[in-house]
């Protein structure tokens, strides 16, 4: 059936959920709780100034901006700060779509290091659509000034994914950061991102349910998370998945 | 295979999914959201370790700024606290910038003359565009110099965020959204910017009154100006520790006026125009982080002292050369300032107000800023020299145009209740889509504005005080 990602072409798949045509090697999506410093985090990647303050809610818009790194040229797509990615509000609609449909080379997931747990849920959640992910235990700084310790490599280990350790404001641990991601974006990580279980009787539908998707969607959706969105009753990710295949259909339908 | 046969199976999918909840007895989402919930519990305490107790300050000082008893009497001193150091500050800077800009104004007068230049060009160049430009510039800049970078370090500290959880019971009583707090507080730095925020909230209805009453509050255009005015008014123009307490405690009033304006108009809307009950949300209250004083500094002074000021000489230059040259072409024996201010005038004055003031915010629609600016220069043209040398002076300016305390204050009032500037009414259209939404944006400040006015002065010359 060819209905392959490279015959369609990624560029004009993520314009669709981008609205922006990029040269760009890696495309980027940094998501995060609201008031992790997200936003300090992408200027200092990107260099751009978007306005920053200590309140939820600052970022309302998606941004996106570019650097260098390695010789790569990467597209930083700021998504909107969300709890979760359930959908529950229109933010976590577009950062869910975005992450999931467009196909990011890697996901960036800020995490404010002075409240772990709570922003641990989302990090889950972004492992069970990608696993291509990347931790950035932010405003370390602060974790350390709070005289919390965190131990990094057990958390990596146990996420199956990297886990940097930041202060965005003073710069801190971005090169490192940068690195990261230049090097899962191209695949060069071993990646092995911890699976949520959930009980036996909801493992048997997902798995009945995703056999079922799995003819239908290209390769890279996960189709077990579109099972699991299903079953929750959130029919929203119809639409994105609508919006995907017609693109496809269409650009199919052109090179042929 | 065809895009057909594959919307069809998905829905099939769909569809068992569906039939799949249905045979459940308990909701799935809840299931899957506390499966999430439990392993991150696990993780993170598997994983963080606390190397001492220690006490959480954080908590400790939440319980006081957010506490029923303190909280508004802490917001009120803090407030008033910031505009002292402003105005207190700012008293000395003006003064000398006010008398620098008078210095090289003879020397321009001079260089004029030495080149025999006509007076016309003088008085365009020089009274007109040169002046407007001063005053701008030393009147405004020191406040802002001051203020601006004060405000940012609040921000940046996570205060902002605790005068939202103290305003949000305020605002659910009025029928509106708790967020409606913090889109009121991007206000103070600018209205587009807090109509634009008013995405935060997700009820349309809530957020509609967040839109058309965050002009309520005063922006980086008017403040200024208020604390301008209350500052040559109030603290008399003289450096004085009783004036600047007296001008300080006269802006956190209309801060406070603009406030509870913004809860009356809100309630009024959510009675009539926006029904509907308030909908609840959670507000964190993010941990409180030392604030990066050096870039805080840096970057309000060039995002916003900068950019605000740029803004008004930009402005202000062409609206100061227009001003001269309308006050100076006579139709008869009045000018076009005076013709139009003329006629202006006898709905000015029932609202405390002259011809001159009204007109000048009629023309600052455009950018709050360059309201005082035409106003000074309508003064000027209008026929009486002064040295221009100090804020003595202006206070001269003003008196010698029949400003009373009264005057004073409805300006004041006025520029904090009237109509949105245009930028923020193109902002409105934008975010609401509708012209009917926008009109009454326009309208609804308006009205409150004269009604507001017109019952001060009305007040004040009833009971003789004026």
């Amino acid at each position: 059936m060819g209905l392959t990602c490279q015959s369609s072409g990624k560029g004009v798949l993520r314009e669709d959920f981008l609205s922006y045509e990029t040269k760009s090697d890696y495309i980027v999506a940094l998501a995060g709780n609201p008031n992790t410093g997200k936003s300090t985090v992408f200027n200092a990647l990107t260099g751009l100034k978007q306005h920053t303050g200590n309140w939820p809610g600052k970022t309302v818009t998606q941004a996106l901006g570019n650097y260098r790194h390695g010789q790569k040229l990467i597209t930083l797509v700021d998504l909107p700060g969300t709890y979760s990615l359930l959908a529950n509000s229109p933010e976590e609609q577009v950062a869910r779509d975005f992450i999931c449909f467009a196909e990011p080379d890697a996901t960036v997931v800020v995490v404010d290091s002075t409240c772990l747990e709570r922003n641990l849920n989302l990090v889950l959640q972004v492992l069970e659509i990608t696993p291509k992910t990347i931790v950035c235990l932010n405003l370390i700084d602060e974790a350390r000034r709070k005289k919390l310790r965190i131990d990094v490599e057990m958390l990596a280990i146990k996420l199956g994914v990297p886990v940097i350790p930041t202060a965005a404001r003073s710069k801190e641990g971005l090169g490192f950061l940068k690195d990261t991601i230049n090097r899962v974006a191209s695949d060069a990580i071993q990646l092995n991102p911890l699976r949520l279980k959930y009980e036996d009787r909801l493992e048997v539908a997902i798995s009945k349910l995703a056999g079922e998707l799995e003819p239908l969607l290209p390769e890279r959706i996960n189709k077990r998370w579109i099972a699991l969105r299903l079953l929750d009753g959130d029919y929203t990710v119809i639409d994105g998945i609508q919006k995907f295949l017609e693109k496809k259909i269409v650009v199919e339908g052109f090179a042929s | 295979m065809t895009q057909v046969t594959q919307i069809t199976d998905l829905n099939e999918v769909v569809r068992k999914a569906a039939e799949y909840r249905e045979t459940q007895d308990e909701s799935v989402r809840d299931r899957i959201v506390s499966n999430i919930y439990n392993e991150a519990e696990t993780l993170a305490s598997s994983v963080v370790s606390h190397l001492e107790r220690r006490v959480d300050w954080d908590r400790k000082i939440d319980n006081i700024v957010t506490s029923r008893i303190l909280g508004y009497p802490l917001m009120l001193a803090l407030l008033g606290a910031v505009f002292w150091v402003t105005l207190s500050g700012a008293n000395v800077p003006t003064d000398m910038l006010a008398n620098f800009f008078f210095g090289l104004e003879e020397h321009l007068s001079a260089l004029f003359f030495q080149f025999g230049a006509p007076d016309w060009l003088h008085g365009l160049v020089v009274l007109g565009t040169y002046r407007a430009l001063a005053w701008v510039v030393s009147v405004m800049l020191p406040p802002m110099a001051i203020f601006f970078p004060i405000f940012t370090l609040l921000e940046d500290l996570g205060y902002l965020p605790r005068v939202a959880f103290n305003l949000d019971r305020a605002f659910k009583r009025v029928g509106a959204h708790g967020k409606q707090a913090l889109t009121m507080s991007m206000g103070f730095g600018c209205n587009a910017a807090g109509v634009i925020a008013a995405r935060i909230i997700d009820s349309p209805r809530e957020r509609m009154i967040a839109i058309l009453t965050n002009n309520f509050v005063p922006c980086n255009g008017r403040f200024p100006a208020i604390i301008a005015i209350s500052m040559i008014f109030l603290a008399g123009g003289v450096i004085s520790v009783y004036g600047t307490i007296l001008a300080a405690a006269m802006v956190v009033a209309l801060i406070l006026i603009g406030i509870s304006v913004t809860l009356l108009v809100s309630w009024l809307l959510s009675k009539t125009l926006l029904r509907g009950e308030p909908s609840t949300f959670t507000l964190e209250l993010p941990p409180y982080r030392k604030p990066q004083i050096i870039p805080v500094i840096v970057r309000s002074l060039f995002d916003r002292t900068l950019f605000v000021l740029t803004r008004a000489v930009i402005v202000a230059a062409p609206a100061g050369a227009l001003t001269w040259i309308f006050a100076n072409i006579y139709i008869g024996d009045l000018s076009v300032i005076g013709y139009v201010a003329g006629w202006l005038d006898p709905f000015a004055r029932a609202i405390g107000l002259d011809g001159i003031i009204v007109l000048a915010f009629i023309l600052g629609l455009p950018a709050n800023e360059i309201v005082v600016p035409i106003m000074v220069m309508s003064y000027l043209a209008a026929g009486s020299m002064l040295e221009f040398d100090s804020l003595l002076a202006f206070r001269q300016l003003l008196l010698s145009q029949n400003w009373t305390m009264l005057t004073a204050l409805n300006f004041m009032i006025f520029s904090l209740l009237h109509f949105p500037c245009g930028t923020t009414l193109l902002t409105i259209r934008k975010e609401t889509g509708s012209l009917k939404w926008t009109v009454l944006a326009a309208t609804i400040p308006t009205i409150v504005a004269v009604l507001v006015c017109f019952i001060i002065a009305q007040g004040a010359r009833l009971t003789g005080l004026v």
